[in-house]
């Protein structure tokens, strides 16, 4: 994989490269640039030791209630707080007309389980700024240690701890129960009903029609009184009960004597053939994600966090009628099955952006999904390219407009480099793409210190 | 929420009858609470205080973060609360035996809430009762102000971690020294140093006059001293009275600055925010000590709670279900820091210290292992030397001064790394370091430890308020700097800058263009080297400026 990358290398060299290209592209290549998952806040580690398994807490966050008297912070659901959230959202839109920020983060809502795709745990949550110091930094690559007792030489190893536990929301500690955290789980859908009414999302359905996909069905289940084919006892019985009740045939509510029930002809339900409407996905959703090394920091979280906001929101718009799809590329691509592995993975490599488009135009081609679907696709990358021309990435991307209903590029560009001058949006700008089809493909640019409402301010501006 | 009943009262009463005999001090009266769910719910944004001041952010829920006490005054939340009459709650279904071993844990907290002089500030009054009527006034503000009212909470809160915790201590434990008068003080304090700038020979000769002369005549010796003063230098008299009409200028926090010194707050009809920040700012200060003194408080109720408990004749039969329950708590987890256990060891192992003398010069002295090992001069003070360990020390001293490599041997304690597999794509957690140095500044870093920041009275002209960051080696949370910021702009009517220190955004700095072929990989991560700048924030109109200094 290396030596491809160098060989690689070596031949753009030879093509020609400016220093600085070239510079950026060996730092690439220079393997220890990694870039970092995002971290979810307010989550404690499971760490498994030759002791068992157990959580990891922060030094305050042991109290007498959880450790002398096992009681378990008390866990509300998601539903019980939709009313609240409601009345927080309205507070801050209050706050934005009072001329201060708004507070209510969405972002931090989501952490994306493996069980069951649509399953998404939202989080929503406010934080009181204060001046602290950052507790994200530590001069050691490391971080810092923790307390530790028993034997062991130095530098044995004594336990480990996924770096993305699936299971951590639901696995409490010893004696614990649900203690340390709160998150509220839902189904991305309610995060997509958020989005969509509390944050003005637009609404995607209008277009949605063009290829929108209603088979129709024939089902008994058209409901007639008096006459049809198959009698529906339960909604006739029913029927039989109130009008007895109007007639005062029933004297004991306890004691009914169907025996005596006056039955009028009207109450006979039947059901009849009918057509009834079976929809399906209406849509496929591509999501590319740049994992290259040079998407080192808050890249990588700004781009995930959008596309999860993203996914959430069109589960949302197509009731779970939408399918996903997940695209990862460094200078090759490849696709993953879920979103957690998507949400994920990590690599450092160089960047190519033509493979991943290419990825996609074969999948749409070869399982013939144009001809069913509405298709998107969002890609999100740092703006670095290898391809530095775009020479095949911009034919690549003029194909996917054959199919696509809109493709929503979001650059999250680093601020060490220069504004608005990132490979993919200098060749995106001088093919003139973006002029000539505005309605199939989308441009955002986001500064690395972007913050949620930014993100969603550039989902408006991908999907509107 | 509802009282416990007269059986187990009965029961805490005689917990304190014993924990009394043992030593321990507390007041008399104390309420115990059974506490459902759903109490829970309520209490805990609240810090447990029943009565504190409604807010939204309270009612968010997931504000329960990790982390969270940083960005509260206190702790996530305790059992007992350091009242008057002291609070604490329990459980619906605890057995007797498990409720004999909590009160003596909850008493041994009241004894530490009462005698520990971090919490000097707090022992006068009854917060509860005045969190009450506050809290009354808040919402009788609400609703005449509206969403405006909690627009102050949250700005006044966004600085109550700046609280002038350790000034308002000192304020309480300063005692002037009567024998020297004000004016020998800015004499030779500000007067020769400042003034005059006399050279340090002047500086002695001058101190051995007064000396001198107080020692030839001690009832007019200063008088002497003076005389010649006054004909050699007139002015010093003018200087002295203007000093002295000068308000000493004792270091404000940020909050009081702002309080005193803000003109949009001295606005008539502004005035009641000054109310609102109050309360904010006495709630800070009351929940200081808790988030100070976390492991010593915890490891005394633990050492107490299991000393009284063997010893208690009314739990025979259940010192099986005690060990199980006490080993939870108290054991030390193989990775973490639980601050029951390690604080309860601690104590044991002062205690022990003591208790052979070693907590001495002469131990100190001593080199030989064997007779480090063997030295007991049974002195007997082992029970005294911890109760004013109790009363003296806060987190910070006490580690400081007691984690030592004998205490690490004997608990076997380290410090555990964590490092990144990347075939397995698993943090391992491993054994890092076993020496004390290491492991006493792990925990000195996972205590809390807010930043140093103060206004610049000399750089606070018209109307700008000037904030110092006294750097100690870690950047402030830049996502938080914004809106705190615009927080301080709104109290203080005016723009605000923030002075502090940032890591200079290089990411390229110790990456060389790999030569292909050549380049070097290890596995270990290589120590980034940081480059700092100083940076100056402004908040002007809502909107922040960053100029680097």
């Amino acid at each position: 994989m290396h030596q491809k990358l160098e060989k690689l290398f070596n031949d753009l060299k030879k093509a020609g490269l400016t220093p600085e290209q070239e510079e950026k592209f060996a730092r690439e290549l220079d393997g220890d640039l990694t870039h970092a998952i995002p971290v979810i806040r307010g989550n404690l580690a499971v760490v498994t030791t030759d002791a068992g398994e157990f959580r990891l807490l922060d030094l305050y966050d042991y109290h007498d209630l959880m450790v002398l008297q096992a009681l378990a912070q008390p866990k509300s659901g998601y539903i019980s707080h939709i009313r609240s959230i409601d009345e927080l959202l309205e507070k801050d839109r209050q706050r934005e007309k009072d001329g201060f920020p708004r507070k209510i983060r969405v972002g931090k809502m989501i952490k994306p389980g493996k069980a069951g795709k649509g399953k998404v745990v939202v989080v929503p949550t406010t934080v009181e700024e204060k001046f602290i110091h950052d507790p994200r930094f530590t001069e050691q690559e490391e971080g810092e240690g923790q307390g530790g007792s028993g034997d062991g030489e130095e530098g044995e190893v004594i336990g480990e701890q996924p770096v993305r536990d699936p299971d951590q929301a639901g696995a409490g500690g010893p004696g614990e129960g649900e203690g340390g955290q709160h998150e509220m789980e839902s189904s991305a859908y309610d995060l997509g009903r958020i989005l969509t009414e509390q944050f003005e999302l637009p609404n995607l359905q209008d277009k949605g029609k063009k290829r929108s996909l209603t088979r129709y069905t024939y089902d008994m289940t058209d409901r007639n009184r008096g006459f049809g084919q198959v009698l529906d006892k339960k909604a006739t019985l029913r029927e039989i009960v109130e009008t007895n009740i109007h007639l005062g045939n029933i004297p004991d509510m306890d004691a009914i004597d169907p025996s005596r029930f006056i039955i009028s002809p009207k109450d006979k339900i039947y059901r009849i053939l009918s057509k009834e409407k079976d929809f399906e996905s209406q849509a496929v959703v591509f999501f590319v994600r740049d994992y290259s090394g040079s998407m080192a920091g808050k890249a990588t979280e700004l781009v995930v966090t959008q596309h999860v906001l993203i996914y959430s929101w069109l589960l949302y718009q197509y009731a779970h009628q939408v399918e996903s799809r997940f695209i990862l590329h460094d200078t090759e691509a490849k696709e993953v099955e879920d979103f957690y592995t998507y949400y994920n993975s990590k690599v450092a490599g160089g960047t190519q952006v033509f493979s991943a488009y290419e990825m996609v135009n074969r999948i749409v081609k070869e399982e013939n999904l144009a001809a069913d679907y509405n298709i998107y696709v969002f890609h999100g990358t740092d703006g670095d390219d290898w391809d530095t021309e775009g020479k095949k990435a911009i034919p690549a991307l003029k194909e996917m407009f054959g199919y696509a209903s809109r493709i929503g590029i979001t650059i999250a560009e680093h601020t060490s480099s220069s504004k608005n001058n990132t490979e993919v949006e200098r060749y995106l700008k001088k093919s003139g793409v973006l002029e000539k089809f505005p309605k199939l493909i989308r441009l955002d640019v986001l500064n690395e210190s972007a913050d949620e409402p930014r993100l969603i301010e550039g989902i408006k501006k991908l999907i509107s | 929420m509802e009282l416990i009943d007269q059986h187990t009262k009965t029961i805490m009463e005689g917990c304190k009858e014993r924990a009394r005999d043992a030593g321990l001090r507390f007041e008399d009266e104390s309420l115990e609470y059974i506490v459902t769910n759903r109490d829970l719910i309520e209490l805990s944004p609240k810090v447990m205080i029943p009565t504190l001041y409604d807010y939204w952010v309270h009612d968010v829920e997931v504000l329960k973060e990790k982390g969270k006490y940083e960005l509260y005054p206190g702790n996530p939340y305790e059992t007992v609360i350091n009242t008057r009459p002291a609070i604490s709650f329990y459980n619906d279904n605890n057995p007797d035996w498990l409720n004999v071993m909590i009160f003596y844990h909850v008493l041994a907290h009241i004894d530490f809430f009462q005698n520990n002089l971090f919490f000097r500030h707090t022992w006068d009054y009854d917060f509860n009762g005045e969190a009450l009527s506050d809290k009354r006034a808040i919402a009788k503000l609400r609703a005449e102000r509206g969403r405006w009212v909690d627009y102050v909470i949250e700005f006044t809160r966004g600085i109550d971690n700046l609280v002038g915790y350790h000034s308002l201590l000192s304020g309480i434990f300063h005692t002037p020294d009567a024998s020297i008068s004000a004016k020998v003080d800015y004499y030779f304090d500000i007067y020769l140093q400042d003034v005059a700038k006399a050279n340090i020979s002047k500086y002695i000769k001058e101190l051995e006059r007064y000396n001198v002369s107080v020692k030839e005549d001690p009832a007019l010796g200063e008088q002497n001293f003076f005389a010649r003063i006054d004909r050699r230098h007139p002015e010093f008299g003018s200087l002295f009275k203007k000093h002295q009409e000068e308000k000493p200028q004792k270091p404000k926090d940020l909050l009081q600055f702002i309080m005193e010194n803000s003109k949009m707050l001295r606005r008539e009809e502004n005035q009641w925010m000054l109310m609102v920040m109050q309360v904010i700012r006495k709630t800070g200060l009351f929940f200081q000590p808790q988030i100070r003194t976390k492991i010593m408080n915890e490891g005394w109720a633990s050492y107490w709670h299991e000393t009284l408990y063997l010893s208690d004749d009314r739990i025979k039969g259940h010192e099986v279900d005690f060990a199980r329950v006490n080993a939870g708590v108290t054991a030390m987890p193989r990775v973490g820091l639980n601050p029951y256990a390690l604080g309860m060891r601690l104590f044991y192992f002062l205690e022990e210290m003591a208790e052979k003398g070693k907590i001495s010069w002469a131990f100190q002295r001593t080199r030989d292992a064997k007779a480090r090992k063997d030295f007991d001069i049974q002195s007997g003070q082992g029970k005294d030397f911890i109760f004013k360990v109790r009363e003296n020390f806060s987190d910070f001293t006490f580690i400081h001064n007691f984690v030592d490599q004998d205490f690490i041997n004997k608990n076997n304690l380290f410090v555990a790394g964590k490092r990144l597999n990347k075939q397995k794509m698993v943090w391992e957690y491993y054994v890092k370091s076993r020496r004390v140095e290491d492991y006493r500044e792990m925990l000195m870093a996972s205590l809390y430890h807010p930043p140093h920041i103060e206004v610049d009275l000399k750089k606070t002209k018209e109307n700008a308020l000037y904030l110092i960051h006294h750097f100690e080696g870690k950047p402030l949370l830049a996502d938080y700097i914004p809106n705190t910021m615009l927080g301080i702009e709104y109290l203080w009517g005016g723009p605000v800058q923030l002075e502090t220190t940032e890591v200079m955004a290089s990411p390229s700095t110790q990456r060389m263009p790999a030569i292909p072929g050549l380049a070097a990989k290890s596995d270990a991560p290589k120590p980034r080297k940081l480059k700092w700048r100083r940076v100056l924030y402004t908040m002007k109109e809502r909107k922040l400026s960053k100029n680097i200094l």
